[in-house]
């Protein structure tokens, strides 16, 4: 079978089982469209945030992003994984123990206010369809790739598949089609990354291969690729070029971030009890770490096969792969020198480099480039599709449920029905993908900016005011909508001015002490918690009922 | 016995706070400190056994593994005091 035929059969059924679970799973309460009936084991919990949270971009780009990075990748790898510790230690227990539906159903609830309540279903659904239009983009991308449709009719087709178990099934279908995304995705991320192991270290684990040695060299595999990469002009792989203090931030803004994000929060509300909510946070850990181990690996491994094989080789004798990805686009060559010799080389290089490889072509690419079975470049597309559909759903799902829930239910309209709102959140939901494929279609020119604009908000607005609500009894109305308001606004301003526009100013020297826009959220949150506690402090404190339920939700059950 | 309980219930959030803090502290220190304010110095030694240089190791695998098991141990250290102070929910609804 060939590479496509491979790839239609393996989408084909994935897509088949994913609709299978959705009929299997259908909601037919709100509690279990919006939080699954509580009925969700921990372990299965885990599998599926791990799936709802590794997106289009964790699959496909994040091993080329520390690949051309380095060090500095970094910031990705300790981000995205750090969060967790925060929100298992600080937020999931007691939100579970408070058992809403949404977040803001916990921000209005707790700082006892509607305008708190709106102020988060704002942030909710900006945050959520920022970060939905690129995995529909995602989508579109891996069928325009793979099988040749158009990129449109591919966002067409994600579409279709979310739509229907998203709809359907509401929180309960999401769940269990994400648990079987799961062991997709991270089949098809762990296979090629073994084969490649084995390739270059002769060691099956890439964990391990990555701190090993280089077969072909018989030097360490590390100090291979430092020594390449100085040869060629680009930085020592194993340091960096940020600056140390916006390491430090970034990293920051991601982990705060990661612990504020809306569709990762209410996925604890799905288990049954608190205890349950705390482990589920170390298993959906465990399960994202396997990939975010393997990932620098790969980006060693991918790194140094793509120096090996095409630096200095002249353009007329390159592998196969090469001119399959050129035809994409994806990969760049333009003879500058006109020696006829590809010339791939860093910014210290005297010469000129004459190489362009995108970031997703590292995870794209790697079973031609280390020349795997067809069956593994299937694989790995229909592991793209899984990452990129899962988090779609889950994010579609904050959409809908702020809209039934929070504006309808809790603000506009209270006497609704039950069966009213369960239509409600459908039709919320049907209208979110709708809005989340014009999205794919029709994408901003600057997707990558955006996410970053979606971390730097969770982290500025909700992280600081669940925290200090749940640990802080004296924080008020007052000092959270302020707080909030004012977190949004500095990080929104910084970031719109440096990506959106003033783009040409966007470098260290202009920068704020040289923290960068993916940095400001940090910032952000820092004066959301300032302004918060300051603010609270002059104004009068919260109502009694208030106070108790601020008791109640610190202790898992209370002693009659 | 509601006085009682509400001194219970502070003491229960005293020990919380202070477990939380304490795992705090090792995450920040594995991340921030081993992976990033500390990277270089960490570099010129390699992890014992491997080619890893150690600051890196800690960036981009070992903060990882450590965030793991933290919260593990923070789940069976509250596992252990909601027993201790007879709010765990395995005892009823």
């Amino acid at each position: 079978m060939t590479a496509q035929q491979w790839t239609l059969a393996l989408v084909v059924a994935s897509f088949a089982l994913y609709i299978g679970i959705a009929i299997r799973s259908r909601a037919s309460t709100t509690k279990e469209f919006y939080v699954a009936g509580t009925g969700v084991s921990p372990l299965a919990n885990g599998m599926a945030t791990a799936a709802d949270w590794m997106s289009a971009a964790s699959f496909l780009g994040m091993a080329g992003l520390i690949s051309f990075m380095g060090y500095d990748g970094s910031v990705y790898l300790m981000g995205w994984t750090g969060g967790y510790v925060l929100l298992a230690l600080l937020l999931a227990p007691y939100l579970r123990k408070f058992g809403a539906f949404t977040v803001p159903d916990f921000v209005g609830d707790r700082y006892y206010s509607q305008t708190a309540r709106i102020v988060a279903v704002v942030c909710a659904i900006f945050i959520s369809f920022t970060y939905v239009a690129g995995q529909m983009r995602g989508v579109g991308i891996v069928f325009g790739r793979f099988l040749e449709v158009d990129i449109d009719v591919g966002v067409y087709i994600g579409m279709a598949v979310v739509f229907f178990y998203a709809v359907l099934g509401g929180m309960k279908g999401i769940t269990y089609t994400q648990v079987a995304q799961y062991c997709v995705l991270i089949f098809a991320y762990l296979v090629p990354a073994i084969f490649l192991s084995i390739m270059v270290t002769g060691n099956p684990i890439p964990q391990l291969g990555l701190g090993g040695v280089d077969l072909a060299s018989g030097m360490p595999l590390l100090e291979r690729l430092n020594g390449l990469n100085t040869e060629l002009g680009f930085t020592e792989y194993t340091s960096g070029t940020k600056s140390m203090l916006d390491v430090f931030f970034i990293t920051t803004a991601l982990m705060v971030g990661t612990a504020g994000l809306p569709h990762v929060i209410i996925r604890f509300y799905t288990v049954p009890r608190v205890r349950d909510a705390r482990v589920s946070v170390g298993w959906a850990l465990v399960f994202i770490a396997l990939l975010y181990t393997t990932a620098p690996a790969i980006a060693v491994f991918a790194r140094t096969n793509l120096i090996n094989s095409i630096s200095e080789t002249p353009y007329s004798e390159v592998p196969e792969w090469f001119t399959t990805w050129e035809d994409t686009g994806l990969l760049r060559f333009e003879d500058l020198n006109g020696d006829g010799r590809i010339q791939f080389v860093g910014p210290n290089s005297p010469m000129e480099n004459e190489l362009t490889v995108d970031n997703d072509i590292i995870v794209l690419a790697n079973p031609e480039i280390a020349e795997l079975p067809n069956w593994v470049i299937g694989l790995v597309a229909a592991g793209g599709l899984a990452a990129a559909l899962s988090t779609a759903a889950g994010l579609l799902l904050v959409v809908s449920s702020a809209v039934s829930h929070d504006l309808l239910k809790r603000s506009l309209m209270p006497e609704i029905s039950e069966r009213g709102e369960l239509l409600a959140a459908r039709f919320a939901a049907a209208a979110a993908v709708l809005f989340a494929g014009y999205l794919g279609t029709h994408p901003p020119g600057y997707v990558a900016q955006v996410v970053a604009f979606a971390f730097g908000l969770a982290a500025s607005s909700f992280f600081p005011i669940i925290i200090l609500g749940i640990f802080s009894k004296r924080t008020t109305r007052e000092g959270a909508i302020v707080g909030m308001i004012s977190g949004i606004a500095l990080t929104g301003a910084y970031i719109v001015w440096f990506t959106l526009m003033h783009p040409e100013l966007s470098n260290a020297d202009n920068w704020w002490f040289g923290i960068s826009p993916q940095g400001i959220g940090t910032v952000g949150m820092l004066l959301n918690f300032a302004v918060t506690m300051t603010v609270s402090r002059f104004t009068p404190e919260p109502p009694e009922h208030v106070q108790r339920m601020v008791d109640s939700i610190r202790v898992p059950r209370s002693v009659a | 016995m509601p006085e009682d309980t509400t001194a219970r219930h502070k003491e229960y959030w005293r020990r919380n706070i202070r477990y939380v803090g304490m795992l705090l502290a090792v995450w920040f220190l594995v991340s921030f400190g081993f992976g990033i304010l500390l990277v270089e110095p960490l570099n010129s030694v390699n992890l014992p056994g491997t080619a890893y240089p150690l600051g890196f190791w800690f960036a981009q695998q070992g903060a990882i593994y450590v965030f793991v098991v933290l919260i593990f141990v923070y789940v069976k250290l509250m596992n252990g005091l909601d027993q201790e102070f007879g709010v765990s929910e395995e005892d009823g609804a």
